[in-house]
């Protein structure tokens, strides 16, 4: 891949992508969704394509998921 | 486990939500002591999710020992407020325990946020553009095309971001300042710094674009 290929990639945007807000407020839905292996991307594909474009709120579904995955009290 | 509820003996309404999500509702909406028990009780789930998450991020800072220890303490201490005061807000989309658990994580992220500027690697007025390359993963041997694009992408920030969209994208991409820090040193939101940056990029892509760099036709598909 060359360095424009790599800036294009970096550059480009989503427009289905819904921002922060709004994959923050339905966060834990996606998460019980995605961790029932139901299919949370193709249901909330706004919030699926925040997620893969935003580190921090992807970071933030990683950890709720592993939450949710983690053995209860 | 949901904790125990003191309508059990009782005529109560149809729950709203699944069992055990309705219990916690209903205990928590109380008072006395079995409220009390079960604010511990979810204290203590809240100090379980923040530990491990820390755990789970630990390449992301430098915190070890008491500090961690300290910072999961603070996580679960702030989440449990926040779900006090939101409760009438859970509508039973999902169980009570993973929309309890999202108050916490998002804690976890705030706190490193505001840990980073206690010993930043970084300065916010810094502006070394030719990190620019190597921070988009480009191929050091490829210098003539590294300079042009660093060249190129500086003119572009230059002449079409508005101020506050140049701060952004200096601090985040140049600086690699995490963008949770950067809503704590801005005073801001995740939303408003995200949109920020996804308004620039848009633009410096569109600008690119016109100037032949960037393939129009990929450009224009999202």
């Amino acid at each position: 891949m060359n360095g424009w290929t790599a800036l294009d990639r970096f550059l480009r945007t989503d427009p289905r992508d819904v921002g922060c807000a709004e994959a923050m407020e339905l966060l834990h839905v996606y998460a019980e969704l995605a961790a029932a292996g139901a299919p949370a991307a193709e249901r909330y594909p706004g919030i699926a394509a925040h997620l893969a474009a935003c580190g921090p709120c992807g970071e933030d579904f990683d950890g709720l998921l592993a939450a949710v995955r983690s053995p209860a009290e | 486990m949901a904790p125990a509820d003191p309508t059990a003996d009782g005529i109560s309404p149809a729950p709203r939500f699944d069992p055990d999500s309705d219990q916690w509702v209903r205990v928590l909406s109380g008072s006395g002591p079995q409220r009390e028990a079960a604010l511990a009780r979810l204290h203590g789930l809240l100090l379980r999710i923040a530990s491990g998450e820390l755990q789970r991020r630990g390449g992301q800072f430098r915190i070890t020992g008491p500090e961690l220890d300290d910072l999961a303490y603070q996580a679960a201490a702030d989440a449990l407020l926040a779900i006090v005061v939101k409760l009438s807000q859970f509508r039973g989309e999902s169980k009570f325990t993973t929309w309890a658990y999202k108050f916490v994580i998002f804690e976890v992220s705030a706190k490193i946020g505001r840990h980073f500027w206690n010993n930043p690697a970084v300065r916010m007025d810094a502006e070394d553009w030719e990190r620019l390359p190597d921070r988009l993963g480009l191929d050091p041997a490829r210098e003539t095309e590294r300079r042009e694009l660093a060249g190129e992408v500086r003119r572009a920030v230059d002449e079409h971001l508005t101020p506050r969209q140049r701060q952004v994208f200096v601090a985040i991409v140049l600086n690699g300042v995490p963008m949770d820090a950067l809503v704590t040193e801005l005073g801001s939101s995740r939303n408003a710094i995200y949109k920020t940056m996804f308004d620039a990029r848009s633009k410096l892509r569109d600008v690119l674009a016109a100037k032949g760099y960037l393939n129009v036709q990929t450009s224009r598909h999202s």
